[in-house]
């Protein structure tokens, strides 16, 4: 069974568990009853703003229809089936069709498993690397050694005078309450990270990504400079999901990088913008008078009943590490390992300051079809003599499929099928499209 | 007077029970407890060893032993090192950078004087 076989019947489901007539949706989707009838029987695609429609007319996220709900659902399946070198995760589509639940139960096994593998890598990597762990260490250390060191004395010489006998009693005393106190610091900060593990993703790029999903990548304190006076702080302060320093110390970048985009960016004037004339970044940010990174960033944090949709969002540094994601439905953002270097936004570090625009379709059958609008621009103040760093952005913004010059892409190279592809990094586990 | 030792430590009991033992076998100890200005130290005291510790405030002991294996006066100075970690990383660096014994803690008291009488007996 096809991946875009199931959207269809996802859509038939819905419309009637809501007692809705056919024609009914159809009409309400701008569409016509027969053409809607070819899409519920999975003869014809949808995707892009009609599939937008469908699920805003039918009341569920688009991800519940859409084919990249799908994508992902499949791609997490293929996963599964690479870490165990199953050359038949090509199947996935077919066992996620024949028995879903089963299905179900296996991605959210596998992604159990992942995630518990990281708190394992997080917690090797604290044991040797957190600076407190290792001053604690050093402490409870430093203190036995002494106290053997001076147990010894007392206990191995014969003639020891009194007051050098005194001297070492006070020393063991010393160090005895300082190992005590060491080793109940150390054993506090223990359970602090256990606890602060088991309750939330275990690296600060997971807490702030987390805690990013929970507001919906949108901040409505942060839109009006009233009402923006303390409100970083507050956010950063209520979020149970920002456990690490580290963490809140992104969410504070973010935020404040925000918060002056909303500034020169009022949310009023985007939305009315965005209403009257088509989307193009580029004249947008020459409106606003503001850098096209920042106008690609500002399109990304928009409340979800913007006049554009749900668009997508990532952002890299200069090493390509993806440093901000919004994944879209239909075009996941790998959370783990690098991306597909075929994106616009890695092209876009190549070719600095050159805005990109193009038509991106991701690979495998009923892939869906996106824009992807790209900039890259230096980051911090000119300086002479020294090459700028330079951070990409790119906005990905739903499209309807037809465009023949569509660039395909992929999610990552392991569960890519696209053939000859000069930017494969390893072999994938999906047999090449032809 | 015995041989000269240079304790070069930053934990005041460690410290003490080192001397206290050092002095008893008849060794002449100085001590200094800053990784700062280590290397000048060596050189004004000239000892026939040094006791080198790690993790030392200012400088630690692996940078204090490469700058010392640099200088001819020092290149052939026995050096033991002491640190709290018994990783194979810093055995490794301390053999790389030319440490003449390297020691974990806690460590017994009859070990740093074995050892001490072996480095400077060679």
């Amino acid at each position: 069974m096809p991946e875009h076989s199931l959207v269809g019947n996802r859509i038939r489901q819905k419309r009637v568990a809501l007692g809705m007539r056919q024609v009914e949706l159809a009409r309400a989707a701008g569409i016509s009853g027969s053409y809607l009838n070819l899409i519920e029987h999975n003869r014809r695609r949808i995707g892009g703003k009609l599939l937008l429609k469908v699920a805003s007319v039918l009341g569920v996220a688009p991800s519940l229809l859409s084919e990249g709900a799908e994508a992902a659902f499949i791609a997490a399946l293929r996963a599964a089936a690479a870490d165990q070198n199953q050359a038949q995760a090509v199947q996935a589509d077919e066992f996620a069709g024949r028995f879903p639940q089963w299905a179900q139960v296996l991605a959210a096994t596998h992604a159990r498993a992942a995630s518990l593998e990281h708190i394992v890598e997080t917690l090797t990597d604290r044991l040797t690397h957190d600076p407190h762990m290792a001053a604690s260490l050093h402490e409870v250390i430093s203190s036995v050694t002494a106290i053997r060191a001076t147990a010894a004395i007392l206990t191995d010489t014969k003639h020891l005078e009194p007051e050098w006998r005194a001297r070492f009693q006070r020393n063991i005393g010393e160090d005895s309450h300082r190992l005590a106190e060491s080793a109940q610091s150390l054993v506090a900060y223990l359970d602090g990270a256990a606890h602060m593990d088991k309750k939330r993703a275990t690296s600060p790029q997971e807490e702030f990504e987390t805690f990013l999903e929970a507001h919906e990548y949108h901040f409505p304190t942060l839109e009006t400079q009233a009402q923006a006076e303390d409100a970083i702080g507050d956010l950063i302060g209520e979020s149970a999901d920002l456990g690490s320093e580290a963490a809140r110390h992104m969410a504070r970048a973010h935020l404040g990088r925000y918060q002056n985009d909303a500034a020169r960016m009022p949310l009023d004037a985007v939305i009315k913008t965005l209403e009257d004339h088509p989307v193009d970044p580029a004249a947008l940010a020459g409106f606003f008078n503001v850098d096209l990174a920042a106008m690609l960033r500002r399109l990304g944090g928009l409340p979800a009943n913007n006049p554009l949709g749900p668009v997508g969002l990532a952002i890299c540094d200069a090493s390509g590490t993806l440093t901000f994601r919004k994944p879209l439905p239909g075009f996941p953002i790998p959370r783990f390992g690098a991306a597909c270097p075929l994106w616009p936004l890695f092209g876009a570090l190549s070719r600095p300051l050159v805005p990109l625009r193009m038509t991106l379709r991701q690979s495998g059958r009923g892939g869906g079809d996106f824009i992807g609008y790209a900039i890259s621009q230096p980051i911090g103040a000119a300086r002479f003599n020294q090459d700028p760093l330079y951070e990409a952005h790119m906005l990905i913004v739903p499209q309807d499929a037809g465009d023949r010059d569509a660039r395909k892409i992929g999610v990552s190279c392991r569960i890519c099928s696209k053939k000859s592809c000069v930017g494969r990094r390893e072999p994938s586990i999906i047999t090449a499209e032809h | 007077m015995g041989k000269h030792v240079l304790l070069i430590e930053d934990e005041p009991n460690i410290i003490e029970a080192i001397s206290f033992i050092l002095s008893r076998d008849g060794w002449k100890v100085d001590t200094h407890s800053n990784g700062h200005d280590a290397v000048g130290v060596v050189h004004d005291k000239a000892p026939d060893m040094i006791i080198l510790d790690v993790m030392l405030p200012g400088k630690n002991g692996f940078e204090i032993l490469r700058e010392l294996r640099a200088a001819p006066q020092t290149a052939d100075l026995p050096v033991l090192m002491l640190t709290a970690r018994g990783q194979l990383k810093d055995r490794e660096m301390a053999e790389k950078y030319g440490a003449s014994q390297f020691m974990t803690k806690p460590f017994s008291n009859a070990e740093v004087l074995a050892a001490v009488r072996a480095l400077v007996a060679k």
